[in-house]
């Protein structure tokens, strides 16, 4: 009696399990997923700010004759570089953009140490990790601090305020804007302030990243990676301000 | 971030990968000096639409240095890279569905 089997050599590919097919960890994977349903999240919101500010009538006239609407009769929308046009310090002064520009300068280079970072800690080279985290933290912070005094002017409003129907108003908050169009104030608050809880919560996990790197959790680990996780978020972060400097400040 | 091989050193890698961290910077910042410069120089009056493209040309560059470079999406693998980019093309249909609908409202306002 003889018996014969033959086996067939199952076929592999890589999406068989043991390998990784996108040559990513998981953890870096789910961060980009998650990246991407933020996107979609802020997009939508700079999308209704284009379509609400497509609703409502456009200022004609030149832009240095500019004022705030006066009359709901002709409720036109702001221009920009004329809401924003503070700067600490310069009381009085028309510094159309500058205070945006010098944020927009703050959150790149915050984003230049992180990449320094990542870079480091691909070296393993601890002190050097410490060095660039503790900068990218910095610029964060001040990145927050700097919004905080941009939302506590746009509140406040100019010296003058604006006479509209015989209502004097000054600055903005969620019932009456100065500057014109209520929907102008409430996304001012929800697209920057959406972006600034990410910063914050930026900061507080590059903070978290910055104890465990000096407290040699990933000296332990043999691996740095977090410190790319929590780069791509923080990449991010700086991605979606240069969308909303376009969209909400400059266009 | 650069280009390197395992047949570099790692000073060499690192000396190839900050020459790629101090050129992307240097393209982020000219081009959000060129944005200002845009901004300020365009004549009174003039229509804004030229304008408001190059805005958005320059915007996505930026974005796209920012994604390919800083956050290393260039250097991963083409799955990654499709499974990443394709999604977001579905922004550019809420974008036109969004803007059709808010213009069909606008209308809909007008002739009340």
């Amino acid at each position: 009696m003889s018996s014969s089997t033959t086996l067939k050599n199952p076929v592999i590919t890589k999406w068989d399990g043991g390998e990784r097919p996108m040559k990513a960890t998981y953890g870096k994977l789910m961060m980009w997923f998650f990246l991407v349903s933020d996107a979609f999240t802020f997009a939508s919101l700079l999308i209704a700010y284009g379509v609400v500010r497509y609703m409502h009538p456009a200022y004609e006239g030149p832009y240095s004759a500019f004022e705030f609407a006066t009359s709901s009769e002709n409720f036109y929308w702001p221009i920009p570089e004329k809401v924003f046009n503070a700067f600490p310090g310069l009381h009085g002064v028309d510094a159309p953009l500058m205070f945006v520009g010098l944020m927009t300068f703050i959150l790149i280079l915050s984003s230049v140490t992180m990449v320094l970072a990542v870079e480091a800690g691909e070296r393993k080279s601890k002190a050097e990790v410490e060095k660039w985290m503790l900068w990218t933290i910095v610029g964060g912070i001040t990145f927050l601090a700097c919004q905080a005094w941009e939302w506590s002017h746009f509140i406040h409003g100019t010296d003058e305020g604006v006479i509209r129907d015989g209502v004097q108003i000054f600055g903005a908050n969620l019932r009456e804007n100065q500057y014109g169009p209520q929907l102008f104030a409430s996304f001012f608050f929800f697209i920057t302030g959406f972006h600034g809880i990410h910063v914050t919560s930026g900061v507080i996990i590059n903070i978290v990243i910055f104890y465990n790197v000096v407290m040699g959790t990933y000296e332990e680990r043999g691996t740095y990676e977090m410190i790319e996780k929590g780069g791509l978020y923080w990449h991010f972060v700086d991605l979606v301000w240069v969308f909303v400097f376009t969209f909400f400040y400059l266009v | 971030m650069a280009h390197f091989d395992a047949s570099m050193t790692p000073e060499q890698i690192k000396a190839a990968k900050m020459k790629t961290v101090v050129k992307v910077t240097a393209i982020l910042a000219i081009v959000t000096i060129i944005e200002f410069i845009f901004a300020f120089a365009w004549p009174d009056g003039a229509s804004r639409t030229p304008l408001n493209i190059i805005f958005v040309a320059l915007t996505l560059v930026k974005a796209g240095y920012i994604i390919w470079e800083f956050m290393h999406l260039g250097h991963e693998t083409k799955l990654l890279k499709f499974v990443i980019l394709f999604p977001l093309l579905f922004l550019v249909w809420l974008l036109v569905a969004l803007f059709d609908e808010g213009g069909a409202v606008v209308t809909a306002i007008q002739n009340w």
